[in-house]
């Protein structure tokens, strides 16, 4: 949605008051959620609250000098966001105008005021194929051509869903190939209606699907710790609680760049400016690990900094998951990473105690719970009107006020989300990355998954599994014991379980986001590396029943290889595996 | 100008009037006491027929009869290169009996947020000549890195000699001449005492020429404390993206900065956030710090450096906590070491800088910066953990493998982190006594450290720790 594309505005106001990002205005006519343009400068802002005849409007952007009198114009549409070719490789704010065309109208490396431009490129041309011909019977979302929207990812033109009554179908009575601009007609309907590759999609409001699915394939992430323990499924909710400091926007940043989705939707929210030029620098420049092109071509980013207008940090989310569900009716798998949750719901606070609404727990509006399970729930594996099956998976970060997972933001996501990755700040202290806490972390998807692990990487993978939670567990309870008795004075089969929870620790655990070739390891890998700790422990163990030392057992010449086995490029790692494993296996024999 | 003698209400710092024209949110006022004096103040709350503002100066001497100007402009701060060398109060106003300052441009003093797309990414080092930032949580041209501290600890004496000591390594540069420094120097509500101390080094030290100082005093209005970064900002700003400077912004105390937005917050009748502090005190703190940063194709750059004390040392209390969601890391300024007498007292374990990994290494600091850092850290933390069961089952019931990290712990204190606040290490003279440490360890346990850097830096006889003086 953009004045740029809107230029007939419906009902006129009058400012009436003005507070930070609150607007009232009198005698306009517009319903709740209408875009409305406040001032001579025409900020963009949406409808909030009516009473009687004053209106309360969230403002977009800055409002300093913005005075009482000045007119309010209701566009008589909600907030929407642009859907067609170009939004991949794209970075946009909160209310989705193009930051690099901002900067290029705004001539400024500052965001100035009252700039505007459309989502998606008016004036470019995309090649269309068409995929139906004149006379083929189509429905709302049907598919009636292609567009290379970026080398990696082919952009399907749908026919809007709320272009025919539900359920029904029309013919097509013209479709044209060649190159179009988003704005152009590539195709006709029998009921007169023309569709063009660009929509628009109120963005509080979920694109309609057939059915939600359980889901049963994982979203495979490239991290040990989350494939291999706490899994997530595509379609699923995540949540990465953690203080500052322990690697949210890292473990985020991972997701986003080997995460096997199709698309992601990467939104920076409230967070930091410099993060975000990272994100802007890097993506460009990194190879997308499934089809080798830019990762930036099946990316769409959203940065609302934390110094951008507070309205816009609560309608980005909206926005993202928006995009997320136009590429989801195509049939993709699409990943959207929100970072982060906490600033949203607090971008809802803040408007929230502008209004003098009645506050809930720490300050919060009362809605939070029911908007934060709206947003989770537009996540899912679905079946499409269209007849395609794609999904949206929300992995969403929160920042707890002083690392305390028990305030409303966290405890309230927690009820909703099926995954748990909660961040250690101790780990992290100690630059165990990604710090993620094993024992405190869960997956509800591990059962529903667990058939395609067996089926697609190996059939002991469940049972390997258990054996490392249980000796993470047991390390758990020894480490406690040990802080008040020291290691020595432990028996030595106690010890050797420390020493093999150690390298579960550094070998598999751990993961080195800044090495090329650890920064992305694949569920075979992250099987086969936990096999050979595995297989160590077991002979370990043989060799201790035999009489051995635990020092002798620690001290082969193998053991220090395992710490290395994830920097070790993929198509050498089996053999580098399985040449440890012969090696631990007779070295350690050869003691006994 | 119209005058209005039409105030209705007076409450804390707040004065309301009504009105009969328009008033744009944000604007300037005067309010002048019937006994003459001016007070300047900005609207906080405007509506069709009455206005809330913000006096900066209290409200004391203000009564329903005193007269009200709108000046129909934002606040604006009077930028010119001529500022550096000079003292300014908290409003921005030379109190150094200067001659007076020829504004080259008036700019608005809420700045707008940098485009993330026009932003460039901080990886230039700079060199502070503290071995526990350089060598550990190393600053980067365009980062934010707060102090966190606690009352009656020396974070000024930090901020001195950062100020004093701040540089950007010719080696590591294209060899071009753009690497003027610039300090500005941020006081919100610090006492006249700390204020003449540091007025005092600047002169000392020579620091002033090439920094602009602001200051707001503890008996000064507290609502003045929520102006004076934002004209330290703006400054800033000026100087490093119009005039290519590279920019230290140091705003000490960003406790007090945050007790006066409470205190408006309050007077207001806002619905408090946590502690009181209003809800929005994020956003406010990050339209601060996100100022900080480099933008492409521009050769300045202004660097952050808020020192905030936490109070009773609670890094969960509302200020360091949202804070550091904010910065790009943290310095921990620590207790029990000042009490060991270690100067400066920075705990590295709890201190973090996000953009080191990008901003050392090869070409920019050392190619064993990295490694050197890890390890010492890993080892560190190993000795910290381990004083913890010194205390319970004494030193002899240890391995010597754990004596020996014990005593690594200790000598890192004493000598890496100890440096006194007169000296200034170069980033060779930090990584040397990184790896006169490391050498204390077998080199087995070096396992974060590349085997081509220890042949070429590690020491056999790790012996040799007890010679080195902390120079």
């Amino acid at each position: 949605m953009s004045k740029a594309t809107e230029p007939n505005t419906e009902s006129e106001g009058v400012i009436e008051s003005v507070s930070g990002p609150v607007v009232t205005a009198v005698d306009l006519e517009a319903p709740m959620n209408d875009v409305v343009y406040v001032g001579h400068e025409g900020l963009m802002g949406e409808v909030i609250e009516i009473e009687g005849n004053v209106t309360t409007i969230q403002v977009y952007e800055e409002t300093s000098g913005v005075s009482p009198g000045e007119p309010v114009e209701s566009t008589g549409a909600p907030l929407s966001v642009d859907l067609g070719p170009g939004m991949l490789d794209s970075i946009y704010d909160g209310v989705q105008r193009p930051l690099d065309e901002l900067q290029e109208k705004m001539d400024s490396a500052f965001l100035d005021r009252g700039v505007d431009a459309p989502g998606i490129d008016l004036e470019a041309t995309w090649e269309f194929t068409p995929t139906v011909e004149v006379g083929d019977a189509v429905g709302n979302t049907d598919i009636v051509g292609t567009v290379p929207e970026t080398e990696s990812i082919d952009h399907k033109v749908m026919v809007p869903p709320d272009s025919l009554p539900e359920g029904e179908t029309a013919e097509i009575t013209a479709v044209e190939s060649g190159r179009f601009t988003v704005e152009e007609t590539v195709a006709e309907l029998e009921t007169g209606d023309e569709i063009q590759m660009r929509q628009q999609w109120p963005v509080r409001q979920a694109r309609p699907t057939v059915d939600k699915q359980t889901p049963t394939e994982p979203l495979t992430s490239g991290q040990r710790i989350l494939d291999g323990l706490f899994p997530l499924a595509k379609g699923g909710t995540a949540a990465i609680p953690g203080p500052f400091g322990s690697g949210k926007t890292v473990a985020q940043q991972s997701l986003a760049k080997f995460a096997d989705a199709d698309i992601v939707v990467y939104i920076g929210c409230g967070e930091r400016g410099n993060e975000m030029t990272e994100v802007i620098d890097d993506f460009p420049e990194l190879p997308d690990p499934q089809t080798g092109n830019a990762l930036m071509a099946r990316t769409c980013l959203i940065a609302n900094t934390s110094n951008m207008p507070v309205a816009a940090r609560e309608s980005c989310v909206y926005t993202g998951i928006t995009i997320a569900e136009f590429y989801r009716d195509m049939g993709y798998d699409v990943a959207l990473m929100a970072d982060s949750t906490s600033r949203w719901a607090e971008a809802m606070r803040e408007i929230s105690s502008r209004l003098e609404e009645m506050p809930g727990e720490e300050g919060y509006p009362a809605y939070l719970a029911a908007r934060l399970s709206e947003f989770y729930e537009r996540a899912g594996y679905f079946e499409n009107i269209n007849g395609t099956e794609g999904s949206v998976s929300v992995i969403g970060a929160v920042s707890p006020p002083g690392g305390d997972f028990s305030e409303p933001v966290t405890q309230n996501t927690l009820r909703i989300v099926k995954t748990f990755w909660a961040l250690d700040s101790d780990l992290a202290e100690r630059r165990h990355f990604p710090a993620i806490n094993w024992n405190e972390s869960y997956s509800l998807y591990r059962d529903q998954l667990d058939p395609w692990f067996v089926e697609n990487v190996a059939e002991n993978w469940p049972e390997q599994r258990q054996w490392a939670i249980d000796v993470l567990d047991e390390e758990a309870e020894l480490q406690e014991i040990v802080q008040l008795v020291g290691k020595d004075a432990l028996p030595e089969d106690q010890q050797l379980t420390l020493e093999v929870a150690r390298f579960l620790k550094e070998a598999w655990l751990q993961q080195n986001a800044l090495d090329d070739v650890d920064q992305d390891c694949p569920p075979w890998k992250t099987h086969q590396i936990l096999g050979v700790i595995k297989s160590f422990h077991d002979e370990a163990f043989d060799a201790l029943d035999a009489g051995v030392p635990v020092d002798e057992i620690t001290g082969i010449d193998a053991v220090p290889r395992l710490n290395r086995t994830g920097t070790v490029p993929d198509d050498e790692a089996s053999a580098f595996i399985e040449e440890l494993e012969t090696d631990i296996t007779e070295q350690l024999r050869s003691l006994y | 100008m119209k005058e209005y003698k039409t105030i209705t209400e007076i409450s804390g710092p707040l004065v309301f009037v009504e009105t009969d024209e328009p008033i744009g949110y944000d604007e300037l006022v005067e309010i002048e006491t019937p006994n003459g004096e001016t007070r300047r103040g900005q609207v906080l709350d405007s509506s069709s027929d009455h206005v809330a503002i913000q006096t900066f100066e209290g409200t004391s001497g203000i009564d329903r009869n005193s007269s009200v100007r709108f000046l129909g402009e934002t606040m604006k701060m009077p930028v010119t290169e001529d500022l550096l060398g000079r003292v300014l109060d908290g409003s921005g106003d030379p109190i150094d009996d200067g001659p007076e300052i020829v504004p080259e441009e008036r700019r608005d003093i809420v700045g707008a947020a940098i485009n993330p797309y026009a932003r460039e990414y901080p990886e230039e080092f700079i060199q502070t000549g503290i071995s526990a930032i350089d060598g550990m949580n190393t600053l980067v041209r365009g980062q934010k890195l707060p102090i966190f501290s606690g009352s009656g600890l020396p974070h000024n004496d930090i901020a001195l000699q950062i100020a004093r000591q701040a540089t950007v390594p010719e080696e590591s540069d294209d060899g071009d001449e753009d690497s003027e420094f610039a300090v500005i120097f941020g006081a919100m509500g610090i006492t006249a005492e700390e204020a003449n101390e540091f007025m005092d080094d600047f002169e000392r030290t020579g620091a002033l020429e090439r920094s602009v100082v602001f200051m707001n005093l503890a008996d000064d209005p507290a609502v003045e404390r929520t102006v004076t970064p934002r004209l330290a900002l703006t400054t800033a700003e000026y100087l490093a993206f119009d005039k290519g400077y590279q920019v230290l912004v140091i705003l000490t105390d960003m406790t007090n900065y945050c007790e006066a937005l409470r205190e408006i917050g309050a007077a207001r009748e806002e619905v408090p956030g946590r502690r009181g502090y209003p809800g929005y005190m994020y956003t406010d703190l990050a339209s601060l710090y996100e100022r900080a940063g480099r933008i492409k194709g521009l050769k300045g750059s202004v660097t952050q450096i808020p020192i905030l004390t936490m109070p009773s040392d609670d890094i969960t209390h509302p200020i360091p906590d949202l804070t550091g969601y904010i910065t790009e890391g943290q310095i921990m300024v620590d207790r029990d070491l000042n009490s060991q007498g270690i100067q400066p007292p920075v705990d590295v374990l709890p201190s973090l800088s996000r953009l080191m990994d990008d901003g050392i290494g090869e070409g920019l600091t050392r190619a064993d910066h990295g490694d050197v850092a890890d390890q010492l850290f890993a080892a560190y933390a190993e000795g910290e953990d381990l004083r913890d069961l010194v205390n319970i089952v004494g030193r002899e019931a240890l391995s010597d493998r754990d004596n020996r990290f014990l005593d690594f712990a200790d000598r890192f204190e004493e000598t890496f982190i100890q440096q006194g606040y007169g000296t200034d290490r170069d980033i060779e003279d930090t990584l040397s006594a990184g790896w006169e440490l490391l050498s204390m360890l077998p080199t087995e346990e070096l396992n974060r450290v590349d085997e081509e850097f220890i042949e070429q830096y590690y020491h056999e006889d790790g012996e040799r720790v007890e010679a080195t003086a902390d120079d």
